[in-house]
């Protein structure tokens, strides 16, 4: 009990070192989603509006690769980046570059294969009505994805979700350095470890909470959303 | 001084099956045509490919501006409209279904949102602009169509089953709507329709599709 109530204390006395690891943590997983966004959206939106060869199977690894454990990711990033790896000249290795990288390579099929999702359930009357009233096939395009957003949206807020939640491969690649890679979820495992409690609990306090805001984000635009699917 | 269609021996399949066997027609600039026919018998095929967003298999659609062929591009295209029986409706306000068609051609907003006003305005939606268009009632949702068709002052336009989800009182409005359009503007209007005396009240000629093919009746 009583390290309930040190973790309230923590928290609300704006603890440095607990404001640190916060900051880190959104900082990391911020970075990572805005990389996998920048990448998956397009590719994405790519495979939800044409048809190709290897489209289909494209969409299988991308799907498998959603359910990816964190610590091979973390396992094969770690080779790639160690000092006698191929990108060890790079010294990224114990970097909050490396967490990003290993939060991207998570997060990159979550929002990819959302986007794809979202924009093949487009009713194909929407490229049909942009095309009789006057679009190219590039403001056709644009439309549908303007007409998928809610479901883009919710596939990038479910990508955070589980990159803000994910501990294995930051560990591995992170390190757990106090003060330089330690982030919320690692700073948990390493603290219960300790049997530091009140830390420990206070980012699980903070964690939950972020989570919490996160799903009534995702039902609010869902919520939205819904309008479009009751037609 | 205006745009002119003529299709020949247009063929379209789907899956194998055909559909339109060789359709040949001339459609007159300013004139009202009905074209009707058997749930399934064609046509919703044939205005879409008249409306150049689906290509035939075989034949030709020829549009010609004062007797002289005007190439197929997508500046042809955006001269004439089709409102699909589905319409399509856009997930965002009436107001901006209807400026959609104006903001692709690059008009500026300003002046695409005085065009829209008034199309819905013309169409009886004005004061439903800012609602989500996609809570219209289905014959709201019908005129909401046609305001996206009529701000774009197409040359000709067509309407396939305008009416046929909608019920008496908007099916007045419609035909209404359709007939000022003719009158005010001279547009080319090309309809499908199940209701004979609606083909009468509205059209000079009604085609019927038949086995791919028009027959005379
Ligand atoms: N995109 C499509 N894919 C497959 N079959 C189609 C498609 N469009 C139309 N058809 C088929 O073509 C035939 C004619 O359809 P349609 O032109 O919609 O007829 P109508 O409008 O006269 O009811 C129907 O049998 C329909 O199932
Ligand atoms: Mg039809």
């Amino acid at each position: 009990m009583n390290e309930i109530v040190k973790a309230f204390i923590l928290i609300f006395s704006l603890d440095k070192e607990l404001m640190g690891i916060i900051f880190l943590s959104l900082k990391v997983s911020g970075l990572a989603l805005a990389a996998a966004t920048v990448i998956g959206l397009p590719i994405g939106a790519f495979l939800g509006l044409k048809r190709f060869p290897l489209r289909r199977i494209i969409i299988i690894i991308l799907n498998t690769f959603m359910g990816l454990p964190p610590v091979v990711v973390g396992l094969f990033l770690y080779l790639l980046l160690s000092r006698s790896g191929p990108l060890g000249f790079m010294g990224l290795l114990y970097s909050p570059s490396a967490m990003v990288i290993a939060q991207t390579i998570l997060a990159f099929p979550i929002v990819t294969s959302l986007c794809h999702s979202a924009i093949v359930n487009i009713n194909p009357i929407i490229k049909q009505a942009s095309m009789t009233l006057g679009a190219t096939s590039a403001q056709a395009a644009v439309t549908i994805i303007k007409e998928a957003r809610y479901g883009i949206m919710s596939g990038i807020i479910a990508a955070f979700g589980r990159v803000m939640a994910e501990v294995g491969a930051i560990l591995i690649v992170g390190g757990n350095i106090a003060g330089y890679t330690r982030v919320m979820t690692t700073t948990i495992a390493l603290e219960t470890d300790k049997g530091n409690f009140e830390l420990a609990l206070a980012l699980g306090i903070i964690l939950l909470t972020i989570s919490l805001f996160i799903n009534l984000f995702l039902h609010l635009i869902q919520q939205r959303g819904i309008i479009q699917a009751n037609i | 001084m205006s745009l002119t269609l003529t299709v020949s021996d247009i063929w379209k399949s789907y899956k194998g099956i055909p559909v339109l066997k060789g359709c040949s027609f001339s459609f007159d600039a300013g004139a009202t045509y009905a074209v009707m026919g058997a749930n399934g018998s064609g046509k919703s095929t044939f205005l879409r490919i008249c409306a150049l967003i689906e290509n035939p298999a075989k034949g030709e659609v020829h549009y010609f501006y004062n007797s002289s062929a005007v190439k197929n591009d997508i500046e042809l295209r955006r001269r004439v409209t089709l409102v699909l029986p589905g319409i399509g409706i856009f997930n965002t306000t009436a107001l901006s279904n209807v400026t959609y068609g104006l903001k692709i051609r690059g008009i500026k907003k300003s002046e695409a949102i005085k065009r829209a006003s008034e199309a819905l305005e013309f169409v009886g939606l004005f004061q439903k602009r800012n609602q989500n268009a996609l809570t219209l009632s289905s014959g709201e949702a019908q005129r909401l169509g046609i305001a996206r068709a009529v701000v774009i002052e197409p040359e000709i336009l067509f309407l396939d089953e305008p009416t046929s989800s909608i019920d008496e009182k908007n099916t007045e409005i419609v035909e209404d709507i359709i007939f000022k359009m003719k009158q005010q503007r001279g547009t080319t209007i090309i309809l499908t329709t199940h209701d004979n005396s609606q083909a009468e009240r509205l059209a000079e000629k009604t085609l019927f599709i038949r086995e791919g093919c028009f027959i005379s009746r």
